[in-house]
């Protein structure tokens, strides 16, 4: 089913996208404990990625395999979310983006574990006990700097109100989550709206945040249409299989 | 080694010490550990503070060249690797700073004095990173330039610090194995690879040599350090051995060591070989090696634009204790 495939790149790109993100802090983070948390997080990130795109490689049977759709695609053919290829700004709107992915990766997770394709399952079983940690993470992250000084709660707001219109990317289905609803691979993405407004929203309130009153959310990412930051991270991240094409690494 | 130069205070001939010093140095070459709360001479506290932050700052500013890579590693795999070493730099940097908070010194006034340039960290790290192999070529010489001291440093006379290292040697080997790894890699690869690889090792050579700090005839202040054990081998001495150890592992790459008079040595069963310029050791030491400024103004930048976090944290906590404390009984009576 090529569905599965879109799937597989979906959570695969999303994972290698935030990843690159992520590790942009190493060695620039605030504390040395968040450069080891940041390294952390975004070892799990792109050690999930490359079991996703390893999948997509395999069901695609095309011979690709993690590698060459990491690094031998153009933006175009990229199926993660806006939201993860956002510039890392302040280590506010950094922790911020983590959170709102977070909160939706691990519900997402947690279905995908019930998977009627046992490979799908698989994953999600080892990536889902990553998460639920980076959720936590965030989360308190979240809640300690939104109710800390007035400086770090402008900042968490600031952070919220930039990144809010992505937030509604994530529950956007289209015919192939549809697809995938019916087969039970995986759950159309509005059917986790509800419970992720409900897990976010009592962080956000005990981080004495204002969550925004919009409904507004940019699209296309999942369709390979993406913001104008994706093509500069291939352009770092791919530089050396793009520039020496035969070379084993 | 990433304590080069580290000025040690208070040499006292026996005689001249007082029954504690003297006690304090039987204990010493007995290779009895010191422990934090036990009475050490000042000296000896300033000198340890001095080298295991310097040690720690090196780690620490050591993320740098290598994070320069994280981005553009070339596989999956590579990128974990590196991400995981760069995370254990950090790892080390924490547990040293731990080990330096043990003789009366906070973290944060340590890195006020890296950030003021009073304190100093290992001059290699002002070295760029320009290709891929660099990232061979530091976990290669790099980081086993820093294990020969570190091995020996497992044996020093400050338990915390012994301690500290025993751990380290681990993950730096390791990370010296990775190194190799990537040389053997690049070096057996692609004309292109090949190229990389033996540019990478022209530039970091000499630099790696001047890890070990000062030739012993103008390195004035081993003898203290030596005696209380802070620092077990001289600087030839560990020059030496690395030579020696990296020669034949150059040779098995194909890769050519940039010194026209580097000859193995029947008599003294070790290579001769050239000094690096001291000149530029000198230069690098005053802030002028090729990324001094961009090294230090990226620790500034990381320490000013986290003030909002740590601060935001530390309010957190206070309002937190504030809550716990009225929430009990008897302070809402």
């Amino acid at each position: 089913m090529n569905e599965v495939v879109e799937l597989a790149l979906r959570m695969g790109d999303n994972c290698l996208i935030l990843g690159h993100r992520v590790s942009e802090w190493c060695g620039h983070g605030p504390v040395i404990e968040e450069d080891i948390a940041m390294a952390n997080v975004a070892l799990d990130l792109i050690g999930q990625a490359q079991m996703w795109l390893a999948l997509a490689g395999e069901l695609e049977g095309q011979g690709r395999d993690a590698d060459a759709l990491a690094y031998r695609r153009d933006a175009f053919d990229f199926r993660n979310l806006l939201l993860v290829e956002r510039p890392i700004d302040d280590f506010g709107v950094t922790l911020m983006r983590q959170f709102l992915f977070d909160a939706w990766h691990k519900l997402m997770l947690e279905h995908l574990v019930r998977s009627s394709d046992a490979r799908v399952a698989e994953i999600a079983a080892k990536a889902v006990k990553e998460v639920t940690y980076h959720l936590e993470r965030s989360g308190d992250l979240v809640e300690r700097l939104g109710d800390g000084t007035a400086e770090s709660r402008a900042r968490m707001q600031a952070a919220l109100d930039a990144l809010w219109p992505y937030v509604g990317e994530m529950f956007a289905s289209d015919a192939i989550d549809h697809t995938l609803a019916a087969h039970a691979v995986a759950p159309a993405p509005e059917t986790l709206r509800h419970e992720w407004d409900t897990l976010t929203g009592s962080a956000l309130r005990a981080a004495t945040l204002d969550i925004p009153d919009s409904d507004f959310a940019h699209l296309g990412g999942r369709a390979g249409r993406h913001t104008e930051h994706l093509g500069y991270i291939l352009a770092d991240m791919q530089f050396l299989q793009r520039a020496y094409p035969d070379a084993q690494w | 080694m990433y304590a080069q130069m580290v000025q040690a205070e208070g040499m006292k001939a026996p005689e001249e010490m007082d029954e504690r010093e003297r006690a304090f140095q039987a204990r010493i070459d007995a290779g009895e550990k010191i422990e934090p709360k036990e009475w050490m001479p000042e000296g000896y506290r300033k000198t340890l503070i001095r080298q295991i932050s310097q040690h720690a700052h090196s780690e620490i500013v050591g993320q740098l060249p290598e994070g320069n890579w994280i981005t553009r590693a070339p596989t999956l795999e590579r990128k974990q690797i590196l991400l995981a070493k760069v995370q254990d730099e950090a790892g080390h940097g924490l547990y040293l700073y731990c080990a330096a908070e043990t003789l009366g010194v906070s973290r944060d006034e340590l890195n006020a004095q890296l950030l003021s340039g009073k304190a100093k960290y290992s001059s290699i790290f002002n070295y760029p990173t320009l290709n891929w192999a660099d990232i061979g070529a530091v976990g290669w010489l790099v980081d086993g330039a820093a294990i020969m001291n570190q091995v020996a440093l497992q044996r020093t006379s400050y338990g915390p610090y012994a301690r500290a290292m025993v751990r380290i040697c681990k993950e730096e080997s390791f990370h010296q194995r990775q190194g190799y790894t990537i040389m053997m890699k690049m070096a057996f690869g692609t004309p292109a690879q090949k190229r990389m690889a033996q540019d990478a090792l022209n530039r970091f050579w000499y630099p790696s040599l001047m890890m070990f700090g000062p030739s012993d005839k103008d390195s004035v202040h081993s003898a203290q350090s030596m005696a209380w054990k802070i620092k077990i081998n001289t600087n030839d001495e560990l020059r030496q051995k690395f030579v020696d150890q990296t020669v034949p592992q150059a040779k098995y790459l194909g890769l050519t060591i940039p010194d026209a008079d580097l000859a193995w040595n029947e008599e003294k069963g070790g290579y001769d070989f050239s000094e690096p310029d001291w000149s530029e050791f000198y230069a690098v030491l005053k802030g002028n090696g090729p990324c001094n400024a961009e090294r230090m103004a990226a620790r500034q930048k990381a320490w000013d634009d986290g003030a909002w976090y740590r601060d935001g944290l530390m309010a957190n906590a206070e309002k937190r204790a504030e809550r716990r404390f009225a929430a009990m009984p008897i302070a809402a009576e």
